[in-house]
């Protein structure tokens, strides 16, 4: 496993040259989505108000503070990713998006897109909440500010992780290996609870 | 110093809900360290050090450890030797949990079951959850608050067996859960296991197991045994911390039970991840409060 320094936006060689376990840290700026961020982008097929070419996207609903004209950090994490399986094949392939962080993990769907664009998952520490709030430098901007805390949210990073390579742009899976790797051990498991 | 009002229970609600958000008990940070050092795959070990990290920040700059707020579930115990009027303190952990999310403040994620709309109170009909105890030896209010995020709680489950299927289909019930719930739950965290009773009361049971202190074992040796076997064949799955493979799955398995009726068989799991947040208050007649876990 090697360890990446990725500042934003990425190409489609910052990510090809990533696999699964490595680790990766970023600088520059993310994307927050999530459900009806989403929902709006693929299933009212509303263009969104920002460039995603080469971008980050996570899956959050951050909790923030409008002072002003401002948006002030309250407590901003990372949800499950898996709901937002549907929508990553097309954030891809319409909006040119290089990488999705979030927790849990996306299937079969998006890894094939993944392979075919250049794309790739990386998986945060799920609940570490306080330390991705303050590698959160800024809220720079908030798009479909209607749909907040589910708005599309631009925030300028620093030091952002770390991220493990859990879906890569060659066909690996992190989840799925783990999850077979169990598969083969679960007759043994049963046996030492007395379960045939 | 003060005397005891029910304005003051209020006080404790709000206090307790932004406490436990922000600061974990001692037994879950030792675990996770423990764990940590235990560890020997990498991916898993940098993890637990971003784990551990995340806490010394909570801590340091009073930041939420997670921005799952969750549920608020307060843990009432009435002393006999302090009795109190229960529907008065209900009452001021309604109001508690409501001003701890709006003067704090902090996403309230309570939601309308059918409308889904959310009065960002965290509050709502029938939150927050209250469990009642009582205790004839005890002289004071005891409070035990526990913020349940929907990642791990999504991940409980229920099932009515039958005596026919014996011991070993809830062990198996317990390891298929936890198997399937994967890295959704962010463990490694605590597995509350409930045995016996009825539908509500073994789900109540797995709750209460999730917070016992980690470390502690069910007083049943029966029991005890089977909790030890249950976490060595879910920590022997590797499936690790996030799911993403590693030594430690879960930190602890806890069985909470109770006497079934004989022709049932009930279990249920109830699932709570790594920050296994819980804070607690004990207030007494004279208006003294002492905060713990």
């Amino acid at each position: 496993m090697a360890h990446y320094n990725l500042t934003t936006p990425l190409s489609e060689d910052d990510v090809r040259q990533l696999k699964v376990r490595d680790t990766v840290v970023v600088n520059g700026h993310i994307f927050g989505i999530r459900d009806a961020t989403q929902i709006r982008m693929f299933d009212q097929n509303q263009e969104p108000p920002v460039d995603l070419k080469g971008a980050i996207c996570i899956h959050t609903a951050p909790s923030l503070r409008k002072v002003g004209d401002k948006w002030e950090k309250i407590s901003i994490g990372t949800t499950t990713s898996t709901r937002m399986e549907r929508f990553t094949p097309p954030l891809m392939e319409k909006y040119g998006v290089r990488a999705v962080v979030g927790k849990a993990g996306l299937l079969e769907g998006s890894l094939e897109a993944m392979k075919r664009f250049g794309g790739c998952y990386l998986a945060i520490v799920g609940g570490a909440a306080a330390l991705e709030t303050t590698q959160i430098e800024e809220v720079e901007e908030v798009y479909w500010e209607d749909l907040h805390p589910e708005a599309i949210y631009k925030f300028r990073v620093k030091d952002f992780g770390p991220l493990i390579v859990a879906m890569d742009s060659h066909g690996n899976h992190l989840y799925f290996d783990v999850k077979k790797q169990i598969k083969q051990k679960l007759p043994e498991l049963y046996k030492s609870l007395g379960v045939e | 110093m003060a005397e005891f009002s029910y304005q003051l229970v209020e006080d404790v609600a709000k206090e307790l809900y932004i406490k436990a958000l922000k600061y974990l008990p001692p037994d879950v940070k030792e675990a996770l360290e423990k764990a940590y050092e235990r560890e020997t795959h990498e991916t898993a070990k940098e993890i637990f050090r971003t784990i551990l990290k995340n806490l010394k920040i909570a801590e340091e700059q009073g930041l939420l450890i997670c921005q799952d707020t969750g549920l608020p579930i307060y843990m009432v115990t009435i002393g006999s030797k302090f009795p109190v009027d229960g529907a008065k303190v209900a009452k001021a952990l309604d109001k508690g949990a409501e001003r701890a999310t709006l003067e704090h403040p902090f996403r309230g994620s309570s939601t309308h079951p059918l409308t889904r709309v959310n009065p960002q109170t965290s509050v709502g009909k029938g939150l927050p959850v209250i469990h009642w105890e009582f205790d004839e030896e005890a002289d004071y209010l005891d409070i035990l608050m526990v913020p349940k995020g929907s990642g791990s709680e999504n991940m409980s489950a229920m099932k009515m067996f039958i005596p026919a299927d014996g011991v070993k289909a809830l062990k198996k019930f317990v390891l298929d859960r936890v198997i399937e719930s994967g890295s959704n739950p962010c463990p490694p965290g605590i597995i509350g296991v409930g045995i016996g009773g009825t539908a509500d009361l073994v789900s109540i049971l797995a709750k209460k197991a999730i917070v016992r202190p980690v470390g502690s074992s069910n007083p049943d040796p029966q029991l005890a045994q089977m909790e030890k076997e249950l976490l060595e064949a879910i920590n022997a799955t590797g499936s690790g911390p996030m799911g993403l493979g590693g030594d430690t799955t879960t930190l602890a398995v806890h069985i909470e039970s109770a006497y079934t009726h004989i022709t049932q068989n009930p279990v249920a799991v109830n699932t709570q991840c790594w920050p296994a947040r819980r804070a607690r208050a004990k207030i007494y007649a004279d208006g003294k409060v002492e905060y713990g876990f």
